[in-house]
């Protein structure tokens, strides 16, 4: 015990360092990703945190282009000329289609700010997703991945959140067909679609999204929220339930996960 | 003689189908191995090389010397040579494939070459035989004008270029690049870091040379040639110019790391070549004091490391395009080349979107009820699923593009914009009218937010 005492000495004041200077939680976020709806904004300080990882999870892949959609919106709601790259694999475009800009621009935003890598593997798109969150200049990284993604493990998750808060990249990872599990994001959050306001004549209205917000580093969790997106004001606001709706909990009691995935 | 008989006579007869796509790979490979000789070489297809030497033969010690080296290596790979050099590509080429009797000089030798050095058709060529003009000698002799009239335009051209009366150009298989640099060595390199080191050291050679004439490079290609005649091309490009030695060194490093078969050295490699095939204007630059221009040159540095690494179509930018038709209303570019930014059409103010988020082409097959035939539908089922639709809006129609086709056909499409019971999106469109088609076919085109 004498002896090794001047080493368990030094191993403290490395572990005292490493606490004082290292770890993505002692570092102050650079600034927010807001969404413009005030509730979710105030609950997690000003919006999503820049410089971050975040997961949103699609368990349905049904689900795909709300998750999608979330994230382009978020980040090019923000205005500026600076590139969203959106990283997906080659088999992306047979299970959801290919990324349509006309749609993007849509919704208000400005297919222009978009540049897609596409990649042959799951093995590549991390590579490339490592190499995207360690260059600094782009509005944010997207990564769009189907399916569980082994190689995603707590190493590697933790490798992209340091890479990217260094370079104060945003990185939003798309896990569509995937089930939430532990890893270094910032936050995680489950999406699906929800039911949209109508419109006249019976038709489907705006956007329409369930959030829930599964984990967060940095606080509560468990919050669900049910937003619209407004492409004239370029906000997110508070989707307007109708009467005939069931509340949120019921009728995800309803609907068990999964189960429709084809 | 039928291969059967063949193989009655000569039993041991070897037979290899014929891929005439390989002898052609091959073919380029041996050119590019020429590459050592002279920038300019040009195929001769199907097993020919036209080399312009023309200023380049001293290095090896006169024409005797080059070919000499030529036919050690080619004989090397395996394989003959029948080569000849003359003043013009024409005679030089049909000296090698039709030369049978030697001559004193050059002159002489291309006047004793038979008729069908002219590479006529059959007919002409008999017809020349059988009046008597048996060689490129007693043809010459001829008054252009009377050969002309008797066997046609074309065999007064081809015999005018043989004689070198008129002009024969070569095509060469590479452009000459506007910059390149190359080094050769005396004891062939078989290390790998030692030829990339090289290669860095070539790479700044080009770069002061760009510097001074104010240009940075596009495209750059480094070619490996190996002693034992065959030759490696690694390509690559940038989104901007460029002159940044480390930045091309890694691009290189980028491009090498995924080949899919690694960059052998064999027995060494005893030249490298970096030619620079594009160039454009590049100044001096001044970078921003709040880093402005560090942050683009960052993402621009990143495009191109992605576009060497995964391919030049793999990282794309989306651009409109003046169609109607839905699969068609986006172009995807090479971000590499940077196209010029075109307005999108902007959204309606007040109006949930059209277009949907994803877009599947082709577009997928459903089966759909509807409650009249040529109505909205009612449930559709997709990927053995069912849903059940709520709300919907359409029918966006769609002509097919009936100008653009030679029927001025084309089926017309009907769009719905539907939401199902659990609250998703789709674009579903039934691909013709009842007037159109009979039983025209559903499908779904895309999936809205």
């Amino acid at each position: 015990m004498r002896e090794s005492s001047p080493l368990l000495a030094g191993l403290r004041q490395r572990v005292a360092r490493l606490a004082a200077s290292g770890g993505p939680e002692s570092h102050r976020a650079d600034g927010w990703l807001a969404t413009g709806h005030d509730a979710l904004d105030a609950a997690l300080g000003g919006g999503l945190a820049a410089g971050r990882v975040h997961e949103f999870f699609a368990t349905d892949p049904l689900d795909a282009a709300n998750a999608a959609a979330f994230a382009a919106l978020l980040v090019l709601r923000g205005g500026g000329t600076a590139p969203l790259l959106w990283l997906r694999t080659s088999d992306a475009g047979r299970r959801a289609g290919q990324l349509y800009a006309p749609g993007i621009a849509d919704l208000g935003s400005d297919p222009d700010r978009l540049l897609l890598v596409e990649v042959s593997d799951a093995k590549a798109l991390l590579a490339c997703a490592n190499d995207a969150a360690r260059c600094p200049g782009s509005a944010a990284v997207v990564v769009e991945s189907w399916g569980r993604l082994p190689a995603l493990d707590l190493t590697a998750g933790r490798r992209l959140a340091l890479g990217a808060r260094d370079a104060g990249v945003t990185l939003f990872f798309l896990r569509i067909d995937a089930e939430p599990v532990p890893s270094a994001a910032e936050t995680r959050w489950s999406i699906a679609a929800a039911e949209s306001r109508e419109m006249e004549a019976a038709a489907p209205g705006a956007p329409a999204f369930d959030l829930e917000l599964l984990r967060w580093r940095a606080g509560p969790a468990g919050m669900r929220w049910r937003l619209e997106w407004n492409g004239d004001e370029q906000i997110f606001r508070e989707a307007a339930l109708s009467g005939a709706v069931l509340p949120l909990s019921a009728r995800r009691a309803m609907v068990p996960r999964g189960a429709a995935a084809a | 003689m039928a291969f059967a008989d063949a193989r009655a006579r000569v039993q041991e007869l070897l037979a290899v189908p014929h891929e005439p796509a390989a002898d052609e790979q091959w073919l380029d490979r041996l050119a590019q191995g020429c590459g050592r000789y002279t920038p300019l070489v040009a195929l001769d297809h199907p097993d020919g090389l036209i080399l312009d030497i023309g200023g380049a033969a001293h290095l090896f010690g006169g024409e005797a010397g080059l070919v000499a080296d030529l036919e050690a290596r080619i004989t090397g790979l395996g394989m003959t040579l029948r080569h000849a050099s003359a003043g013009n590509p024409d005679a030089a080429r049909a000296l090698a494939r039709y030369q049978m009797l030697p001559a004193p000089d050059e002159a002489a030798a291309i006047r004793r070459l038979p008729v069908a050095a002219l590479e006529l058709d059959d007919e002409a060529t008999t017809g020349l035989v059988r009046a008597g003009l048996k060689t490129i000698g007693d043809l010459g002799a001829r008054p252009m004008a009377n050969i002309a009239a008797r066997f046609g335009a074309d065999a007064a051209t081809a015999l005018r270029r043989i004689l070198g009366d008129a002009a024969s150009p070569l095509d060469p298989r590479q452009a000459l690049p506007p910059v390149a640099a190359e080094r050769r060595f005396a004891e062939p390199i078989a290390s790998m870091p030692h030829a990339t080191k090289i290669l860095g050291e070539l790479v700044g050679e080009v770069g002061e040379e760009l510097t001074r004439r104010g240009k940075g490079g596009r495209h750059f290609r480094a070619t490996f040639f190996r002693s034992d005649g065959l030759a490696r091309g690694i390509e690559i490009e940038t989104g901007h110019p460029t002159r940044d030695v480390a930045l091309a060194m890694r691009l290189f490093a980028e491009r090498m790391d995924v080949l899919r078969d690694p960059l052998d050295p064999g027995f060494g490699f005893d030249m490298i070549r970096l030619a620079v095939p594009r160039i454009e204007a590049l100044g001096a630059t001044q970078l921003k004091l709040e880093g402005g221009a560090v942050q683009d040159a960052a993402v621009d540095a990143l495009v191109d490391r992605l576009a060497t690494r995964l391919g030049r179509g793999r990282v794309r930018q989306f651009r409109p395009a003046d169609t109607h038709i839905p699969e068609q209303a986006q172009l995807e570019l090479p971000a590499i080349d940077a196209a010029p930014p075109s307005p999108w059409p902007r959204p309606e103010a007040g109006e949930p979107p059209t277009r949907p988020i994803y877009l599947f082409d082709p577009p997928q097959p459903i089966e759909v009820i509807a409650e009249v035939p040529d109505g909205p539908p009612h449930r559709f089922r997709w990927r053995r699923a069912t849903h059940a639709i709520r709300r919907f809006e359409g029918p966006e129609r769609i002509a097919a593009e009936w100008w653009r086709r030679r029927d001025n056909g084309g089926l017309t499409r009907d769009y719905y914009r539907v939401e199902d019971v659990q609250g998703r999106r789709y674009w579903l469109f039934r691909h013709g009218l009842y007037e159109e088609k009979d039983d025209p076919r559903w499908y779904i085109h895309g999936l809205f937010a």
